[in-house]
């Protein structure tokens, strides 16, 4: 008989060390996150069941506690949860029309901190991050260098970026190289 | 900081801004000199009393400084900070000194003095514009064996740095209500009223110092402070304000499209110790609600002879020399002028102490207060003369002056000669825009006239003259509420004249200069026009006029002028050119900014990848992914590894990496119907638990991906694709169901990443992946070929495939990524006593083709349908729709002589065929031959125990055992056409 041993997990990124001060790139704890995909007449039904109201309008998101959803489309969002959360049994139990993927493994989160944080940003992605434009919140599908990330505001000087798994080492060293320059 | 307090003969003790204590050491061609803290290149050079700079570009003329600013076509030089870090073409009117600046002149040798490429000024008659056109045509075949070589090897100005460059170079996006291109009087008046609206605003200029022409003006007060100090309280008030961005040495060098201007600003050009993470550039990708140009004007030079004696300069060079660094250009110093801006430089200079013997004036009458200015200095006003020669060889030593209607020549010893031909307002970035310029005929300039974009051009670029009026524009312009600021002084921005002035003589051989960078004279503008170039384009592409690094910042309207009046046409009917990007020369550094070594591209990498390192694989490039590509042994080449790896997985298992496999979950009620449309295969049938391979067509008929299709549930699909077309597949499929089935209820998401994927391929590969595994009956009967089962392996969550691409009993183990290294590493260790062997992509390509399996995009090139393929048993008989099924019905894909994919053997065993080989039924007939298909795949098979291959071939599959012929260059290759399966032809083995 062979013994099971049970698999570990292992983050495709090695957290680093920057040397700059004033603003921070550090990995995000593991999550969960869900694809979710739905029409506008069961929007409500879903809400109650994630306990979150699914934001409507571009460039917006919403969010309880750990949990948030971001809006990236007119029938899609991205879910946000803890690592441990129930946010994928929450679904399940949804009768309403729709679509829940996993993509927990899927994607990355890299947080970019501090002063200049936006600037950090803006050194790979064309958006307009001022506050007014860009407020705390605020979420969006977009590019960062020559890759696809989603945006999320989280307070007036840190962003949440999330990227497909492969491409987390290049998005990880561009936000580093781009944090060096912001520090100047 | 050195301990010499001595900064130059030239300096003028009190004059200037620089800070006589700081002073900085650098060398120029080895001599080692001192300047001021906030010199440039060219101000401590001129304070050192050197004008000799540079040789030019086809003469090798001697060449001094002609101005102070970006538009310098003659003082380039070569930097260099170390053996990587080398600049040539840097503009010494640009570059700021620091300490330990190595500069070196160009385009001389042995040396800036003794020159003997100068000899091309001695036979300069032989050398006119087009030359290149007429001599080097005959012999024909001379031009690439002689001409190009040595032309290439004379050519050019500078060396290139023969080093990678170890600089670093960043990139910023930032968005503003307000871009303010230029800190003079008009650009600070518009960034403070914008500011003080609220709006973002961010202001630019390429200079260290704000202020323009402030910082020379010596007469201008604004808001009651004398003008500079004025412009730096404005730029410091600017700074403190959290609404504005100040970008200093900043040049906006690009206005594109929707007001998206490019920047660059230089960041430790001027620095003596740059510290490590500061970049060299940083590039500024701006997109702004409104552009404000604040650009002012360049001042022109007079075109007469020998014009471009080091020495001879703008006048307004010269006060920028004097009133910013303390540098007298000069101690005798004759001005030659067409308009009034040059008698304030003369003044100037005068009460500075330098001697002004003479202002030599064109115009008969020239405006009775300057005049009088001058005269009451006691500097003589010769009024309607002209400057026909300037005397001196390596630095101007004497002008020759002559009444403009003729009469006795009068010689004048100087030392230094200023110049004005008046101001050409610089509306570069105003026709970057696709604005069009409009002629201003009484002042002989052009102007902004219809706008393309948001954006207004205020102050000297836009034609306005006066101070005042200036401020109350670029008040207005920034939307302030309130009045403008109050100013007297400045500069008149309107007189002087294009193109040759008086006695530049019409057909002699003097060098009268337009183009200094170029070389191009007075004389070449008129002979570009006598031998048939009637507009300014080809006039220009003929005499290179204007194409030169510096685009012709002080040349371009007096060789429009000259064309003019050679043509007898007015100037606007004979064109002026476009200006286009970049306005300054951008280094290739800040166009790629961070998009270097590991940012160049993304590279990326499975969740497994680590281990196939630590097993010293090789690696493939498939797209972006690095692919494990085999697994050399010690003393293994590629050739053995490959053989053994192959052998291992038909003999015990192999375990492969597929984590590149591009994977979409297709979700809701509708999946199967929507599968049905975008694959030839019927889905609806299908049972939840099976797998079913797909193919996948484009409108026209021809096949564009295929994959195997899991049923996870009645609404669930997971979807496999190539690893190359994953993403290309996915906007397929997503183009497909919102633009023609907007009615299914279905969802798709790229699971790619999410899942690793383990292939187990082998007789012994149940009996490995077994134990492992829980939840799942793994036995042949509960979950047989072309299955796929969720349960659990190592403890975690795993969509279990039951496939083969190898023709094996075979399993793929989709686990979450983040897992992937974890169960790979335990299916490996508890495989590796049954024989389980890690293969790469190259044993994995080698197995499908002794199995006849496809490659999509290598046995398929976009033009192969499935019939070609030999799939037509994957095209559902009694389906009425799906994408392609028209295109399939085409006259030419249905007729004979398609060429169909068939399997090829050598009839010498071990000789292997290249891929894309050329195949002919008969070998001799004359070349060129005709060709019936070509080689798509070929291998030498261990398994087989030869070569194999496979190939399209016209009417392939009725040439079944027929022999066909494979010209090579070392002899013909026999080979037989056979089935395209090699190995296991009933495919038993699928099923063990």
């Amino acid at each position: 008989m062979v013994e099971i041993v049970q698999a570990t997990r292992r983050h495709p990124l090695q957290a680093g060390q920057l040397d700059v001060a004033s603003v921070s790139v550090t990995l995000a704890d593991n999550a969960t996150r869900v694809s979710l995909r739905a029409k506008d007449n069961t929007v409500s039904a879903l809400s109650k069941a994630l306990g979150i109201t699914l934001p409507m309008k571009p460039k917006t998101s919403a969010s309880n506690g750990g949990r948030a959803a971001l809006w990236l489309g007119p029938d899609e969002w991205l879910i946000i949860d803890d690592a441990d959360s129930g946010v994928i049994a929450d679904l399940a139990k949804v009768k309403v029309l729709h679509s829940a993927v996993d993509i927990s493994h899927r994607n990355v989160g890299i947080i970019v901190a501090g002063k200049g944080a936006a600037a950090v940003v803006n050194g790979g992605c064309p958006q307009d991050l001022s506050l007014k434009a860009f407020p705390v919140g605020a979420a969006s599908r977009t590019v960062l260098g020559k890759i696809e990330i989603v945006l999320w505001r989280t307070g007036e000087d840190a962003f949440r970026v999330e990227c497909w798994r492969s491409f987390s080492n290049y998005a990880y060293a561009f936000l580093q190289e781009s944090a060096r320059d912001v520090a100047i | 900081m050195s301990t010499s307090t001595h900064s130059g003969s030239n300096r003028i003790p009190g004059a200037g801004r620089l800070t006589p204590a700081k002073t900085v050491r650098f060398t120029f061609d080895g001599q080692s000199l001192t300047g001021l803290e906030g010199d440039t290149l060219a101000s401590a050079l001129l304070a050192n009393g050197i004008h000799l700079v540079g040789r030019s570009f086809k003469y090798h003329r001697p060449r001094g400084i002609l101005s102070a600013g970006s538009e310098e076509p003659n003082a380039l030089v070569d930097i260099e900070r170390d053996k990587s870090r080398k600049q040539p073409n840097v503009r010494a009117t640009v570059q700021e000194i620091y300490d330990g600046l190595k500069v070196k002149s160009q385009n001389r040798w042995p040396s800036l003095t003794f020159d003997v490429g100068a000899i091309n000024d001695v036979f300069s008659p032989m050398l006119p514009a087009g030359f290149y056109y007429k001599t080097f045509m005959w012999p024909k075949f001379a031009w690439k064996t002689i001409y190009e070589p040595k032309i290439r090897a004379a050519a050019g100005l500078g060396v290139v740095p023969d080093e990678p460059d170890t600089d670093r170079y960043s990139n910023r996006f930032a968005h503003c209500d307000l871009l303010v291109v230029g800190a003079g009087a008009a650009g600070l008046t518009a960034a403070l009223s914008a500011a003080s609206t609220g709006a973002s605003v961010i202001i630019c200029d390429e200079q260290a110092e704000p202020g323009g022409a402030l910082r020379y003006e010596s007469d201008v007060i604004i808001d009651g402070l004398p003008g500079f100090e004025w412009a730096v309280a404005a730029i410091e008030k600017l700074r403190a304000m959290d609404n504005v961005t100040v970008l200093t040495r900043t040049t906006a060098f690009g206005y594109y499209a929707q007001n998206f201007v490019g920047l660059v600003e230089r960041i430790s050009d001027h620095l003596s110790n740059p510290v490590s993470d500061m970049p060299r550039e940083r590039l500024w990708q701006i997109r702004a609600t409104k552009v404000v140009l604040a650009t002012g004007a360049i001042e022109r030079q007079m075109v007469f002879a020998n014009n471009d004696r080091p020495g001879v300069m703008l006048a307004s060079a010269a006060r920028i020399f004097l009133n910013q660094y303390g540098v007298a250009i000069g101690r005798k110093v004759g001005v030659y002028t067409s308009n009034d801006s040059a008698y304030a430089a003369a003044i100037d200079l005068k009460r500075a102490g330098i001697d002004v013997p003479v202002i030599v004036d064109t115009r008969d009458n020239p405006t009775p207060a300057v005049v009088d200015a001058a005269r009451s200095l006691d500097i003589e006003v010769l009024t309607g003369h002209a400057v026909f020669s300037a005397g001196g060889k390596r630095r101007v030593s004497s002008i020759s002056i002559q009444p403009t209607r003729g009469g006795s020549e009068r010689k004048v010893a100087v030392d230094a000669l200023i110049m004005s031909g008046g101001w050409t307002p610089s509306v570069h970035l105003f026709s970057q825009s696709r604005g069009k310029v409009a002629w201003d005929a009484a002042n002989e300039r052009f102007l902004p006239g219809t706008y393309a974009q948001e954006c207004v051009s205020i102050g000297a670029c836009n034609g306005t003259d006066g101070l005042q009026a200036t401020l109350d524009e670029a008040f207005a312009a920034g939307g302030g509420k309130g009045k403008a600021i109050v100013a007297t002084g400045g500069t008149n921005w309107i007189g002087g004249m294009i193109g040759s002035a008086p006695g530049a003589g019409a057909d002699t051989t003097v060098k009268a200069f337009v183009d200094f960078q170029n070389d191009v004279t007075a004389k070449d503008v008129r002979l570009a026009v006598r031998e048939g170039m009637h507009s300014i384009e080809h006039v220009k592409r003929f005499t290179t006029n204007g194409m030169a690094t510096d685009q012709g910042k002080t040349s371009n309207l007096h060789g429009l002028a000259i064309a003019a009046e050679a043509l007898n046409r007015p100037i606007p009917a004979v064109g002026l050119t476009t200006f286009r990007a970049p306005f300054t020369p951008v280094t290739f550094g800040a166009i790629v900014n961070h998009a270097r070594h590991d940012l160049f591209d993304p590279t990326r990498r499975t969740p497994i990848h680590g281990w196939h390192q630590t097993q010293g694989a090789a690696f493939e490039d498939v797209g972006q992914w690095k692919r494990a590509w085999y697994y050399p042994q010690a003393g293994e080449d590629m050739h053995t590894a490959v053989n053994r790896e192959c052998v291992a997985v038909r003999n015990q298992a192999g375990i492969f990496d597929a984590s590149t496999l591009g994977k979409i979950e297709v979700v809701g009620p509708d999946s199967a119907k929507f599968l049905e449309l975008l694959y030839t295969n019927p889905w609806e049938k299908l049972g939840v638990g099976r797998l079913r391979y797909g193919i996948m067509l484009r409108e026209d008929g021809f096949i564009y991906d295929d994959g195997v299709v899991g049923r996870l549930a009645e609404d669930r699909f997971h979807v496999t694709t190539t690893t190359g077309g994953a993403p290309r597949v996915m906007h397929h499929m997503e183009d497909y169901l919102q633009t023609e089935f907007p009615h299914l209820d279905v969802w798709l998401t790229s699971t790619t990443e999410q899942w690793a994927v383990i292939a187990v391929q082998g007789p012994k590969a149940r009996e490995i992946i077994a134990p492992l595994v829980e939840g799942i009956d793994m036995s042949n009967e509960a979950m047989p070929h072309m299955s796929v089962r969720e349960g659990t392996i190592c403890g975690v969550p795993t969509r279990l495939f039951r496939m083969s691409f190898t023709g094996e009993t075979g399993y793929e183990i989709n686990v979450p990524s983040d897992y992937g290294r974890a169960v790979w590493e335990a299916v490996y260790e508890r495989g590796k006593p049954l024989g389980l062997t890690p293969y790469g992509t190259e044993a994995m390509h080698i197995l499908r083709a002794e199995k006849g399996y496809i490659i999509v995009g290598q046995d398929t090139d976009g033009t192969v349908t499935p019939q070609d393929a030999g799939l037509t048993w994957a095209i559902g008989k009694n389906k009425t729709d799906y994408v392609g099924i028209r295109g399939l019905l085409r006259r030419d894909l249905v007729a004979n002589g398609r060429k169909q994919l068939v399997g090829l053997k050598t009839v010498d065993p071990t000789t292997v065929l290249e891929e894309g080989a050329q195949i002919v039924a008969n070998p001799n007939q004359p070349v060129p031959m005709t060709m019936i298909g070509h080689v798509t795949s070929s291998y030498w098979s261990e398994n087989c125990g030869r070569s194999i291959a496979l190939a399209l071939v016209i009417d392939g599959s009725k040439r079944l055992g027929e022999t066909l012929y494979v010209p090579m260059p070392n002899g013909v290759i026999e080979v037989e056409v056979t089935s395209t399966v090699f190995f296991d032809e009933k495919g038993e083995r699928l099923n063990g």
